[in-house]
């Protein structure tokens, strides 16, 4: 079958100014010459451009999209382009593909140099803020109605997200605290050998664990797990225009949507932090009597001894605010989505990224306002 | 060249688990036709289209191309044979991180290893096709429905298949642009000798563009053998008659 030659064309003059091209052998996808080829033999002289296609054997898209870039050419330098010397098929389909006029659809260009790009960011990250606090302002709406009675939303949902995000977490939570409260007693006892008093190992691990690390830890991954997950559902739900459906039904779409899990973390990430604290209290226990030597008994009345309700406070305080945080930037950006794919990704890692970043600053002002306030 | 047709159908049992949709489906589909499998909501046409491209196995029974089966085929047999389809999926389904003409790009990249300047020719013609020059660099979310279901066609038939699937050509498209839709079907068949499959319920189109057809009926879980869909019409099984003509007899 292959032993014919491929593409075969060669260009003559015709009547009246023109040029005939004259096609021989396979001009089939893939095998035919760019359009450059036969563009040269196209000069200012030329009025009129056909073809003589008795040579031809064999042809599909690859003819096509030869003809169709010499019949673009001609239409833009006025030259006549007749196709009456195509196969009748090709005629047909070539007729179809330039009856309808390239649309002059101009985009914006697409590169800046370096310090366009940082400026880009930079207004890029100063018009992200008014959207962030108008969505603060609706979420605080939709809570004031959920405490007056108002906010609609199925009471199953909120079960459902209250076990997606409690229960289901525990044996990630349980291995990250018992790794974390481990590690805590280590650096402990390394430090208080000095001094002689590794017993406050259990001081060190209980307050650490019950007042900082265990709702730190518990924000961070409930961030990666739920926060991410949330900004995926709602985004989902963007692209398939399901938020659009609650809007035109009068539903308000934060009600609904954003509170059963806004709740859901709430109430879950404290107790998550309350276990995430006796994990690594558990781990402590275990690296001081198994490494230190000190007794199991001595690392209990010490830890009762160190921990007092106000540290329970704290940590579960921390715990909710985090928690708070994460639905906020989770449901932000699922609510903030566009409408494809790769957006419903972008907005997963950026739900990511703000719950971590929000938790650290939230962190941060907490742990010094309860220090200065003697707490 | 064989004497078998171009695709056949034997046998086939469609569904999921313990869920049969469709059983007993024999049909063959001769080359150069434009076949129309047809039938109500929920009667099985997708999930037929499904098991014809590969996508989805059937619960028993054979698909053949050219005599070949497919499902039995080895991974590379089955390859080989894919790629002589060319799929328009019932929402288009462009890649969405991609603009127009890299969706088309990409099957004439990946199979012939052209350079970027003649691929470029090629998706320049395969949109103009479609209606679609000039949109080369616009992404599937900036464009309407209609548009993507065309920019899906220009994809599905960029290698130029011997078979093209088509899945709800016309659902959700202007009659205007469902019937130029149409044209360019039979216009790829006549010219280029493209077997066509096309999954439908829109009247309109099946009685313009189809030379034979099947019928899914959804309550007996079955098919209706039907012949030319205008035979169909006037002289063909009850059921079939009161689709076509919307119940009216």
């Amino acid at each position: 079958m292959r032993t014919e030659a491929a593409w075969q064309f060669e260009s003559r003059p015709a009547a009246d100014n023109g040029l005939e091209i004259v096609l021989r052998g396979r001009w089939c996808i893939a095998q035919q010459p760019p359009v450059a080829a036969a563009i040269g033999r196209i000069d200012d002289t030329v009025r009129r451009v056909g073809f003589d296609a008795s040579g031809l054997i064999d042809w599909d898209s690859g003819l096509l999209t030869f003809a169709a870039g010499i019949g673009k050419l001609c239409k833009e330098r006025g030259i006549a382009f007749d196709t009456n010397g195509l196969p009748a098929g090709a005629q047909k389909l070539l007729a179809m593909a330039l009856a309808v006029p390239e649309q002059d659809v101009t985009r914006p260009a697409g590169r800046t140099d370096l310090l366009g790009q940082v400026g880009e960011a930079t207004i890029d990250f100063v018009r992200g803020i008014p959207p962030m606090v108008n969505f603060l302002g609706e979420v605080t709406q939709s809570l004031l109605r959920l405490l007056s009675g108002r906010a609609r939303f199925r009471r199953s949902d909120l079960w459902l997200e209250i076990e997606q995000v409690g229960p289901r977490a525990l044996p990630i939570v349980s291995v990250i605290s018992f790794l974390v409260g481990l590690i805590l007693a280590y650096l402990g006892a390394d430090q208080l050998r000095l001094v002689g008093a590794q017993v406050f190992i259990a001081d060190l691990v209980a307050i650490g664990m019950v007042r900082e690390v265990g709702a730190l830890m518990t924000g961070i991954i409930i961030a990666g797990r739920t926060g991410a997950a949330f900004a995926a559902q709602l985004g989902t739900m963007q692209v398939n225009e399901e938020i659009d459906a609650f809007k035109t039904l009068g539903i308000q779409a934060i009600d609904f949507l954003v509170l059963p899990r806004m709740l859901a973390l709430m109430l879950m990430v404290p107790l998550l932090t309350l276990y995430s604290g006796f994990i690594g209290m558990l781990a402590g226990l275990v690296v001081s009597v198994g490494i230190f030597d000190i007794g199991v008994f001595e690392y209990y009345t010490e830890t009762l001894r160190a921990l007092t309700a106000t540290h329970f406070m704290v940590g579960l305080s921390k715990g909710t605010v985090y928690g708070a945080m994460i639905a906020y930037a989770g449901c932000l950006r699922g609510m903030q989505c566009g409408r494809s794919a790769e957006a419903v990704g972008r907005a997963a890692t950026s739900a990511v990224v703000t719950a971590i970043l929000l938790i650290t600053i939230a962190a941060s002002i907490m742990t010094i306002v309860y220090y200065q306030l003697d707490i | 060249m064989s004497n078998a047709p171009h695709i056949e159908v034997r046998n086939l049992t469609l569904g999921y688990g313990d869920f049969v949709v469709q059983r007993g489906l024999d049909f063959a589909v001769n080359q150069g036709d434009i076949f129309v499998v047809m039938g109500g909501n929920g009667c099985g046409k997708t999930t037929l289209m499904r098991s014809l491209v590969g996508l989805q196995a059937p619960l028993a029974g054979t698909v053949l191309y050219g005599g070949e089966d497919f499902w039995a085929a080895p991974d590379q047999e089955q390859r080989r044979l894919k790629r002589r389809l060319g799929i328009l999926f019932q929402g288009g389904a462009l890649w969405s991180s991609l603009t127009l003409a890299e969706n088309v790009a990409l099957p004439i990249a990946e199979t012939t290893g052209l350079p970027p300047g003649q691929v470029g020719e090629i998706v320049a013609f395969k949109l103009a096709l479609v209606g679609l020059a000039g949109f080369e660099d616009f992404y599937p979310s900036e464009l309407s429905g209609g548009m993507k279901k065309r920019a899906g066609l220009a994809r599905a038939m960029a290698l130029d298949p011997d078979i093209l699937v088509v899945d709800e050509p016309s659902s959700g498209l202007d009659p205007l642009t469902a019937r130029r839709l149409d044209e360019l079907i039979v216009e790829l068949r006549d010219s280029l000798g493209t077997t066509v499959v096309v999954v439908t319920h829109d009247l309109a189109s099946i009685l313009a563009i189809g030379d034979n057809s099947v019928y899914l009926d959804a309550d007996t879980h079955t098919m209706i053998a039907t012949g030319h869909p205008r035979e169909a019409l006037n002289n063909g099984d009850a059921k079939v008659r009161h689709f076509l003509t919307r119940g009216e007899s």
